[in-house]
């Protein structure tokens, strides 16, 4: 593959997106909009967390608490740059271009964050690893709390407007692709060596540790992406907005769309996040329906609605990827055999 | 042995490598020297410390003393995974194999230290990805095809015959470019003429391959069989080492396997099973 051959394909996604996302952005007017962006944050939020709980297996609750970071650090550059003109450029362009960085270092931040996080708590395991993860999040929101600079309880209020479909789709599309590719690479491999096997996936010369910080701190990046243009859609940045319920929230995502399966994440998140919206007519039950919905499913499909698979794994063979597994040889549970000793 | 890896000096070797956990001594004073493409048989009865051998050799526990060297290189205190960049392969007593992945992709985690691009070329989809893919996808291929797994290499591993498992976890052993094997009772659960194919295709791996190959095994006949060096391990304790003729006829190892009883009784010092 030529350079040029292979830089066209990474980019090619974006290409196909942008005029679809244009014509959407034009479409669609007042709470349809703001709903659907919602939705698709969500999406950002259950597809970049599968990459540390589905992938890799390590059960993190405090993926809101990522969120915040890159929430605070895009809204404390986009408010304090709020008067500021890239010299040259239009006002749009310019503001255009400050988000994009806005959005970058909150990315950075949250990646950061998921270092420190990550290197000492990654030794644990399963419950443990949940708590402690559960535990950082809440740290994060008392430190936000506590913090005149970051405006406390009440927050920052006044963010400009700057989220829009155009700037969620993208996010959608970058998310995607980075789980989508790195699990058909050696090292999303290593991932799913280490949620198989760790001491299978160490004594194959998967570096575990090494690989657990990373899974966790390209996670925490994207979901540090998502609570950025969560902010600069509802243009307020609370320590309400990433509590650990969101955490839960953003986890039941990812179970109820199978753990590793990254168009599993992309549905589930948005099933839950639009039929809450949809529940609004019955306002007093809707919880209460959220909540049989939530039980039914995991009672019908435990392992979540695609399993570890992914949709094109069911679909005909005609439209399978290429070096997909052949059909009736990778559906679980339809050999018997595979429960040899 | 600070000299440079030469052709001839050991690949592996074990020197006074001792394993206590807390008041009992698994292992004491393990001495091995393991030389390129030699076969060589770790035996002793249930409990007499041979995987707690490999797993001080493999790094999953370091030895409480002792020394581990892998071609010249002192490997103890290392982590498996750096361990196992340096040329020691193993497979496990209790299968081991990532499940829900498919044999293919088994083997390509094996190939996985060997690879040499970062996530961001994955991620932006860099030419290097590409190549170093098709480079990987290429050479499981092949390995599964050496281990007769080439049919089924898109079934997830846990479908697999117990056999073809078992071999599956010999592949991606092989598939991390072992200077040494360590086979952890690859015939265990499997019948007679199952572990003598089994020790057949051993051998082939080691002459193709060139390999030097630990194994542990019970069955005593057949690892006699097929190794050219024996040593036999009794509660933690190197109690012989030598050729298999010359091990089956002392009365140390007769006597762990079968009691002291026994050989008072029929005064006879080789067990019948083990007489060719």
């Amino acid at each position: 593959m030529t350079p040029a051959r292979a830089f066209g394909r990474s980019l090619l996604p974006f290409a196909i997106g942008l005029p679809v996302l244009v014509v959407l952005q034009g479409s669609l007017r007042g709470s349809a909009s703001i709903i659907l962006m919602a939705a698709g944050i969500n999406v950002i939020l259950a597809v970049s967390l599968n990459v540390v709980n589905g992938f890799t297996g390590q059960f993190s609750l405090g993926h809101a608490g990522f969120a915040a970071v890159g929430a605070y650090t895009a809204a404390k550059i986009t408010t304090g740059l709020a008067d500021v003109q890239i010299v040259g450029l239009p006002v749009g362009l310019s503001d255009e271009l400050i988000f994009a960085a806005a959005l970058a270092a909150g990315m950075v931040n949250a990646a950061i964050a998921g270092l420190v996080v990550g290197m000492p708590s990654l030794r644990l395991r399963g419950d443990y690893l949940a708590i402690v993860t559960l535990g950082f999040n809440e740290i994060i929101r008392v430190i936000i709390e506590n913090t005149p600079f970051l405006g406390q309880a009440t927050g920052i209020s006044g963010l400009p407007a700057r989220t829009n479909v155009l700037w969620v789709g993208m996010g959608i599309i970058a998310t995607v692709c980075m789980a989508v590719r790195l699990a058909e690479s050696t090292h999303g491999r290593a991932l799913l060596a280490i949620r198989e096997d760790e001491i299978a996936a160490e004594a194959m010369g998967v570096d575990t540790t090494g690989y657990k910080v990373r899974a966790f701190m390209i996670s925490a990046a994207f979901a540090g992406l998502a609570g950025g243009l969560l902010v600069h859609l509802i243009q307020l940045c609370t320590p309400r907005s990433f509590t650990f319920v969101k955490s839960i929230e953003i986890v039941a995502m990812v179970v109820l769309g199978g753990m590793g399966s990254v168009t599993g994440s992309i549905v589930a998140a948005l099933t839950l996040s639009l039929s809450l919206e949809g529940l609004r007519g019955v306002q007093q039950y809707r919880m209460v329906l959220y909540s049989l919905m939530l039980i039914v499913l995991m009672l019908v499909r435990p392992e979540g609605i695609f399993g570890t698979r992914e949709i094109w794994d069911l679909l005909p063979r005609v439209f399978r990827r290429r070096g997909a597994p052949p059909p009736g040889t990778a559906e679980p549970g339809t050999g018997s055999g595979g429960k040899l000793a | 042995m600070s000299a440079a890896p030469s052709t001839n000096g050991p690949v592996l070797e074990a020197r006074q490598v001792t394993m206590r956990f807390g008041g009992l001594k698994a292992l004491a004073d393990f001495d091995l020297a393991l030389r390129p493409r030699e076969l060589v048989g770790l035996i002793g009865p249930n409990g007499a410390g041979k995987t707690t051998a490999f797993n001080a050799i493999t790094g999953v526990y370091p030895p409480t003393s002792g020394d581990v060297i892998v071609a010249g290189q002192r490997v103890n205190g290392m982590r498996p995974h750096e361990i196992c960049a340096r040329g020691v392969a193993r497979t496990f007593q209790n299968i081991r194999l990532f499940k829900e992945m498919t044999a293919l992709d088994n083997v390509k985690v094996g190939l996985h230290h060997g690879t040499g691009h970062s996530i961001a070329s994955a991620l932006v989809l860099a030419p290097g990805h590409y190549r170093e893919e098709r480079r990987v996808e290429g050479e499981a291929q092949e390995l599964l095809g050496v281990m007769g797994l080439g049919h089924r290499r898109y079934e997830r591993a846990k479908n697999l015959p117990y056999g073809e498992q078992r071999r599956l976890e010999i592949a991606r052993a092989l598939a991390t470019r072992p200077k040494v094997l360590c086979l952890d009772e690859p015939a265990a659960g499997m019948n007679a003429s199952e572990k003598t194919a089994l020790m057949e295709l051993i051998r082939k791996i080691r002459d193709q391959f060139g390999l030097a190959i630990l194994v542990i095994e019970h069955d005593m006949r057949l690892v006699m069989g097929v190794s050219e060096r024996l040593v036999v391990l009794d509660y933690g304790v190197t109690i012989a080492q030598g050729p298999p003729h010359e091990v089956r006829h002392d009365p140390k190892v007769i006597e762990a396997y079968l009691g002291d009883a026994y050989l008072e009784e029929k005064r006879i010092p080789v067990p019948p099973e083990t007489a060719k």
